[in-house]
Formats: C-alpha cells, structure tokens, sequence
C-alpha cells in the first residue's frame, strides 16, 4: 500500500542572528543553510498494517508523511501510496486518503461540525447513502450525537479532536496518515481516539500511519513500528523486539507485605525505587529467574510483577545509542 | 482536480460559505459599514459642483455616480489576499491540498457565498440611488442586461487579481504590501475616488483601456448609460478578455508556486 525507497527530503532554510544589524544584512546577504530533514529513507507497508512512527521533535516524522500525502515533493527518491505517486495529487490519490494533524485542524470554526461533514461530502462526492451510513458508525463510535450541532469554537479540544477525525474519514480513506491525533488530550480521551483508529482499521482494513509523543498510544495501536532520527531510519520491526533489543533488562516490581531493610534488596538486583509497600528492582535478563526466585523466598511479599522498562526510556536509550555511535 | 467534481461540489461550497458569512455577521457589518469611500468623494464632489457643473457631473451626477460606485463596491470587492496570505504563512493551506478540489475554486466559493448577505446591506443604496436621482441613470434596457455579467465580471476579475496577489505569498513572506500598492493605484485608476472622464485626457485615455476600470467604472457606466450599446459590447468583450487573462496568469503563478512550496516548507 505504501512504497518508500530512498527517500530524501533536504531543505534550505534561511539563517539569520537576531538584532537590527543582522535584519539589515539579511536583506543583502542571505545565509541559508541545508537540512536534511529526511535522509535515505526506504520502508513498505502492506495494506491494512498499523505502524507507529517514532522520533524525537525534529527527526522527520512529520517531514515524511508530509511527502506521503502529497504536500511536499521528494528531494530524491521514490514514493507510492495506493498505486499513486503523492505529489501528483491526482483527484484518485486524495480521495484515498487522510492526513490528520493534532495541531491543524480543518473543521470550519464558525460553525457546527455537521457544516463540515456536509462540505465534504460534496468535496469528496460521497453517494448519499454511503454517506449516511458513515456519519451513523462514526457518530456512535466516537459518541459524536450531541456535538455536531454546536459551532466548532465552543467545543472542548477532546470533543473537537473526535469530529475532527470523523470528518477526515467521512470518505471512508484506505490510508490514514495521523500526526500526533492525542496531542494534548486527557489520558480517557487518548484511549478513546485509540480505540476509535483500532476500530476504523479492522471494520474498513485501512492502512495506518501514526506519530505520537504519547509511547502508550504506539505500544497499544501498533505491532509494528519505525524509528526515525535526524532523518534517518533506525528500527524497523516489532515493538517487542525493540524493547528486547535496546533495553533486554527487566522491571520486578515487589508489593511488600512490610518494610523491608534496603540490604535485603540489593542482592537482587539495581533499586529504582524504594518505598514501605512498593519496591522496583531492575534486573538483567539472565538473572531474572534467580532473581524472582530470591525474591519469593526472602521477601514478605503481597504481589509480585515482572514489567519491561516503559517505553519512554527505552526510546531515550536508543537515541543516545544512536548519537553516541 | 476536475471541472465537473468543482462544478458537482459547488453549490454546497456556497451554502457553507453562507452559513460562514452570516456566523461571522457582526464583522461583516462592520466591514460593509468601513466602505464609505464614495460617500466621502461625493460630499466633497457635491461642494465642489455647486457652483455650477464639473464636466458633465451636476450635483445630482455625483450623487448618481459615486451611489453606484458604492453599490458595486459592495456586491464585487472581495479580500481573498488576506485569507490567503495567513493560510499559506500558519500553513493552513495544507489543509485545502489535502482535499480534492483546487483551494481557489473553494476561495471563490466562500467569496461568493457572502453576495446575498452583501445584498441585503446594498438595498437601500439601491433605493436612494433609483429615488434621488433617476433622471441621472441609463434607459437603456440592453446596457440593463449587460450589467449583469458586467458586474459578474467585475467580481470574477477583482477576485482572480486577489488571488494572483495572494499567491505570490507562496513566495515572499507577505504579499499584503504589494496589495496596498495595488489598492492604491486601483482607487484612482477604477473610478472609484474621482470619475475617469474628469481626469486631465492624456490619464484618461491610458485609464479607458488599463484592466482597472473593468473592476469598478464599467459597471458604473453601464447603470449611468453612458456607453452606447456597441462601445458597451466591445467593453463587456474587453472586460471578459481580461479575465481570461487573469486566469491563465493566476493559475500559472500558482501551479509553480506551489512546486516551490511544496520544495521548500508546507
């Protein structure tokens, strides 16, 4: 469904210090430096595939889906989605797909939401009974029935990010390119988008392309996922294989009966945390076992629980991985 | 991007557009109420004729003129370059290319879409323009019918020269500077602060055939019946040619402006 091969994506941008004197020579002399925001990128993804696109701020994520939904053109490189080459934006391409940006927003401020929904089916050309059926799966999947009828402005940024992806998928969209769609919503608003994309896939098998600051949303939506870093791609694969492979050590996280003395602790492993009920202990895969058992027979214990390290320390580890080599 | 979906998709663009101008009301008004322009020129115009005739403008000319001035102002001005500018530097626009219609089809739309409001507002000049001085407007029944797609044109070619204006932010960081020059010159060269035909012969005679006077004086000539019917026609076809051109110009400009766009940022 969607075909990357060595993709570049290389800008100039203009340099200039601040202050009037540098204002003045700027309007002269300018300075402009290249910036390789993508680099030498390939992938595939299969048709209905979930893939999570991971990366620091600046590291191209956006840059790539950018180019995959037509808005910007490849400095070099190949690029297909659906059949077609995005930067045609041929009238098949774009009613293919959606791009959905948690800082954008194409809802029409003014006025209720339901105006939108009705502007693009126009735009869109969507049968009337297609559309129809749409609005009435989207409207009880996201529990839309009483926003649609007020203006967009007075509805909260929860209520505006669900019709805001209902609207972008009124034409029923094969690829869902989605860049950063919990951005600033509440953690039962973030499930609820969650669970919506999960929906959306598996009812119309559409592909989805999803960058998120939020490690909880990749870690739930998608099984695969690519890591992208000053450009470049640095994983691609499982998400369990990257946790395994960047950070192969374990969490044991120990609910204790009653305090216990930090040096009956230490044996088992590093300490992360220590408290009267709680304690975490970080363990190497190899000791693991050793350790559970240690763990059993020593500690008065309540509940014992083996976890990997979350997700967003695993991603800081690969990234200083990545820089330091 | 075909014309058939545009044409198919239309008509709802406008009733959306509607419902935008009429949510955003209280702005509008103010915004029709900031075009008194021609009501300026003719209070000092008026003075002026008092003591006798100025041309062929009697006091009551003026009133005649600069009413219709302001009547056509209100139904064909149009600010796209605005919109335009501030969509394509916050990068809103990428939003209108992600849809399947070309973004200065759904412009024209939503410009469009705000004439019956405007229309509402233009009655009562209409009213004291045909009351107070119809012996100063055209009885001709043909230049009548021609102020349609005259005034028609005269919106068609206002908006394609906004959006000609606004796609040069594609390029340079505001384009809303050179829109003030152009305002400028279009004030004086349209008709809409002193009548072409009182400017010294050797102005009018570049004025008469410059694109300016298709945006404002043409339609108000037609309402004066100045013109007779076959220089009227030969105008209607002048001003038509000038869109065409318009057109070709702007949607050259934004096609490679947006390869550079889509180059450089988005």
């Amino acid at each position: 469904m969607i075909e990357v091969e060595r993709l570049r994506k290389w800008y100039r941008v203009h340099q200039r210090a601040p202050g009037l004197a540098a204002a003045l020579r700027s309007l002269f002399r300018r300075r402009y430096e290249t910036v390789k925001a993508v680099d030498d990128v390939s992938f595939s993804i299969a048709s209905g595939e979930r893939v999570g696109f991971l990366g620091p701020n600046g590291a191209g994520k956006t840059t790539t889906l950018k180019v995959l939904s037509g808005l910007l053109h490849p400095t070099e490189g190949r690029v297909a989605v659906a059949g077609f080459t995005p930067k045609d934006r041929a009238r098949g391409f774009l009613q293919q797909i959606t791009l959905v940006m948690g800082q954008k927003q194409q809802l029409l401020w003014d006025l209720p939401p339901s105006e939108t929904f009705l502007l693009n089916r126009a735009i869109y050309d969507i049968p009337r009974a297609q559309y129809e059926a749409t609005v009435a799966e989207l409207t009880e999947l996201l529990d839309l029935a009483p926003l649609l009828g007020k203006p967009t402005r007075q509805l909260s940024l929860g209520e505006r990010m669900k019709c805001e992806l209902a609207v972008a998928l009124l034409h029923r969209p094969k690829v869902l390119f989605l860049d950063e769609p919990t951005i600033g919503l509440d953690v039962s608003m973030q499930a609820t988008v969650r669970g919506f994309v999960r929906a959306y896939n598996e009812r119309f098998g559409a592909t989805v392309l999803l960058t998120s600051h939020y490690m909880e949303d990749v870690a739930a939506l998608c099984p695969r996922v690519m890591v992208i870093d000053r450009g470049r791609l640095i994983y691609d694969g499982g998400l369990a294989e990257l946790v395994r492979r960047v950070r192969p050590d374990k969490r044991m996280l120990l609910r204790l009966g009653k305090p216990v003395d930090r040096r009956d602790l230490e044996p088992l492993g590093t300490i992360i945390e220590h408290g009267d009920a709680v304690a975490v202990i970080q363990v190497s895969q190899e000791a693991l076992q050793s350790a559970v058992a240690r763990a059993l027979s020593t500690l008065p214990l309540h509940d014992l629980t083996v976890e990997d390290p979350p997700l967003e320390e695993v991603m800081r580890d690969l990234f200083a991985q990545g820089r330091a080599a | 991007m075909s014309v058939r979906s545009a044409v198919k998709a239309y008509p709802q663009l406008l009733r959306t557009g509607f419902a935008g101008a009429v949510a955003y009301r209280a702005e509008f008004l103010i915004w029709m109420f900031s075009t008194n322009m021609p009501l300026v020129m003719l209070a000092l115009w008026a003075a002026v004729a008092r003591g006798g005739p100025v041309g062929a403008y009697t006091q009551k000319g003026f009133a005649a003129y600069y009413l219709a001035t302001l009547l056509v102002r209100l139904l064909t001005g149009s600010w796209v370059v605005w919109e335009m500018t501030m969509e394509i530097r916050q990068g809103t626009l990428a939003l209108r290319l992600l849809r399947p219609i070309h973004p200065l089809v759904a412009y024209s739309a939503e410009n469009l879409a705000a004439v019956p409001l405007r229309g509402v507002i233009a009655l009562p000049v209409v009213a004291i323009l045909l009351w107070n001085t119809r012996a100063q407007l055209g009885g001709d029944p043909l230049l009548w019918l021609m102020l349609m797609p005259a005034m028609l044109g005269a919106w068609l070619l206002t908006f394609l020269v906004m959006s000609l204006i606004g796609t040069l932010a594609l390029w340079f960081e505001s384009a809303t500077s050179l829109f003030e020059a152009w305002l400028g010159i279009s004030a004086i060269l349209s008709g809409y602060l002193i009548p072409l035909d009182l400017f010294p012969e050797a102005v009018r005679r570049v004025a008469v055939v410059l694109p300016f006077r298709f945006l404002l004086s043409f339609p108000v000539e037609l309402v004066l019946g100045r013109p007779s019917r076959l220089e009227a026609l030969s105008l209607l076809a002048a001003q038509w040619g000038y869109i065409a051109l318009a057109l070709l110009a702007t949607r050259a400009l934004w096609r490679a402006g947006l390869r550079r766009y889509a180059a450089y940022g988005g």
